[in-house]
């Protein structure tokens, strides 16, 4: 299988690997996919008082496209706010890697990462102000 | 469209280690893929396309006759390391063309007598696909599972043999896993219940003594480029005493008895029959040269990596296979980083499937770690220096790969990864 240098270059370079402390009331934390279908994103945002991605990182299981989708969108997602990364579509991240068809769905993968960690994150400080 | 880079032409910027240079070539450690051919069987094979070019049919001039002459010869190259006489031998284009005709021929010959076949799940696809096209020609077959260790259940074996049972086809050794099956008890049960006995030796030929009258074959696939022989040329054993029946899948002028039409190509005949001799008179040697490079591969890889699951039988395997799950890495990333290493991913049957391979999956094992698993195949012409070299690569990146894995995080963490809902998609 052909890769693009793109997706080269974040496999042998990732971006952003690592974790935050999930339990962290700023902290939010995306797990998608699964084991038996070969890939999982786990995705965490730290987002400051008034709604913006200061820091992001992530940790695959998957394939070198996965990879790359998972690292690139971490980088797309720092300094925008929630309602801005929000809109980042996989359409964006599987053409700026070149994924081949057989590939789009790491870029899928890579979307829901993005939703579920704003999600969780929102779910979090809804949570504290109803309490 | 964009550049697609082959990954080899994008490689890792890594700092050469001391002692450490990288190959100039990946290594190569697919063996059950396909070989090199052995230069010994190019030097047999090369006055054949030039000075004695002649059609090994014409009866009239030397050119014919020389031809002949190397046919016949590889023949009995090809008979001699199966135990076999050179009249039970035909040749084909590879075993993809013997299975077929092997499993077609007969079912289609004895058709008003017999209408079932029997074969493992784990079988090549030639095989099964084989007997997909004969089941929706009405034949019945029963695709047996196999045990945990990847091997054949005999009880299972024999309680599936009926008298409507023409054939049982089981392969020698498996392509994926590399595990033995046990054919001299598997040729026993068939004789004993009056089925004929196929069997793809493809992966096992010149890698572990064959017999096909102590082992009761009746037939056997044979193929050139996985013993270090050209590409395009195979065999098929079809006993004589008692003999066995085929309807032939090429008709034409007759040659091979009738059984496979066609000008043999002279040279790749001679090519698998010198690949013959030369494995026939090495494969004790080799066979000690590759079980020591085997087990000084997984026993560096067991001290340096935790987690790491073989997938089949030890005992029961040739020496140059190993099939294992490094959990929580993903194998085709891990095939991307250790691209000085040419293995295969244990986990697609082929590049264009993202499932998990049928054979793994038939030995139980689940479809996560189905999906970590790589296998590496050892030949004629692996070195120490090249398997230490791997095992470095393989180390570096599975570390990598892990500090990098979601999975392997939570299972560092005690999570079982099994309790999770994880969302399908
Ligand atoms: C077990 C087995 N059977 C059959 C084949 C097909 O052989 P050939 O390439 O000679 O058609 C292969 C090789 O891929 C194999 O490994």
């Amino acid at each position: 299988m052909a890769y693009s240098e793109k997706v080269i270059d974040h496999y042998n370079n990732p971006r952003n690997v690592g974790s935050f402390d999930k339990g962290a009331d700023d902290v939010g934390t995306g797990l998608v996919g699964a084991p038996a279908c070969g890939d999982v994103m786990k995705l965490q945002i730290k987002v400051s008082a008034d709604g913006v991605i200061q820091d992001a990182k992530f940790k695959t299981f998957g394939c070198g496209s996965a990879i790359a989708s998972s690292s690139l969108a971490t980088e797309w997602i720092k300094g925008k706010s929630l309602n801005e990364a929000e809109t980042i579509k996989n359409t964006e991240i599987a053409r700026h890697l070149a994924l081949p068809p057989v590939k789009i769905h790491c870029s899928v993968l890579a979307e829901d990462a993005i939703k579920a960690a704003i999600a969780d994150y929102r779910a979090k400080t809804t949570a504290k102000v109803a309490e | 469209m964009t550049t697609q880079a082959r990954v080899r032409e994008t490689p890792e910027k890594k700092d050469a280690a001391p002692g450490r240079n990288r190959p100039e070539r990946p290594i190569y450690l697919d063996y059950q893929a396909t070989t090199p051919m052995d230069p010994r069987v190019l030097e047999a094979m090369i006055p054949y396309f030039t000075t004695k070019f002649g059609n090994p049919h014409s009866r009239s001039h030397v050119y014919g006759w020389e031809a002949e002459e190397g046919v016949e010869k590889a023949r009995a190259q090809v008979a001699h390391i199966i135990g076999a006489d050179e009249r039970e031998v035909i040749f084909t284009s590879g075993a993809t063309e013997s299975n077929n005709l092997a499993l077609k021929g007969v079912a289609h010959f004895y058709k008003d007598k017999k209408n079932h076949l029997v074969t493992l799940v784990t079988e090549h696809k030639c095989v099964l696909d084989s007997m997909r096209h004969l089941q929706e020609e009405g034949f019945e077959v029963t695709y047996l599972p196999v045990k945990q260790d990847g091997l054949v259940d005999l009880a299972e074996l024999e309680k599936a043999i009926t008298d409507k049972t023409v054939l049982v086809s089981i392969m020698a050794v498996n392509n994926e896993i590399g595990v033995i099956q046990p054919l001299a008890e598997i040729g026993r049960l068939c004789r004993k219940k009056g089925a004929f006995f196929h069997t793809d030796c493809a992966q096992a030929v010149g890698k572990i003594p064959l017999d096909v009258e102590a082992m009761n074959i009746d037939l056997m696939s044979i193929s050139g480029h996985k013993i270090y022989g050209p590409k395009g040329i195979g065999a098929l054993y079809v006993r004589r005493r008692p003999r066995i029946r085929l309807q032939a899948l090429i008709t034409g002028g007759g040659q091979e008895r009738g059984m496979r039409s066609g000008t043999l190509p002279t040279p790749l005949c001679v090519g698998l029959g010198e690949a013959c001799a030369i494995a026939e008179h090495e494969m004790g040697e080799e066979a000690k040269r590759l079980t020591r490079l085997r087990d000084r591969f997984y026993a560096q890889i067991k001290e340096k990596l935790p987690e790491v699951y073989l997938n089949g039988s030890l005992e029961s395997r040739i020496p140059g296979n190993l099939n294992l799950s490094f959990a929580y890495v993903e194998g085709e990333s891990l095939i991307l980083g250790i691209n000085d290493l040419s293995v295969s991913s244990g986990s697609a049957c082929t590049s264009a499937s993202l499932e998990p391979s049928y054979v793994l999956r038939a030995l139980g094992v689940d479809e996560a770690m189905a999906h970590t698993s790589l296998r590496i195949g050892f030949g004629r012409f692996t070195t120490e220096e090249e398997v230490d070299y791997a095992v470095q690569d393989i180390v570096e990146h599975v570390t990598k790969l892990r500090d990098m894995s979601p999975l392997w995080e939570m299972f560092q963490d005690g999570v079982d990864l099994k309790s999770i809902k994880w969302a399908a998609h």
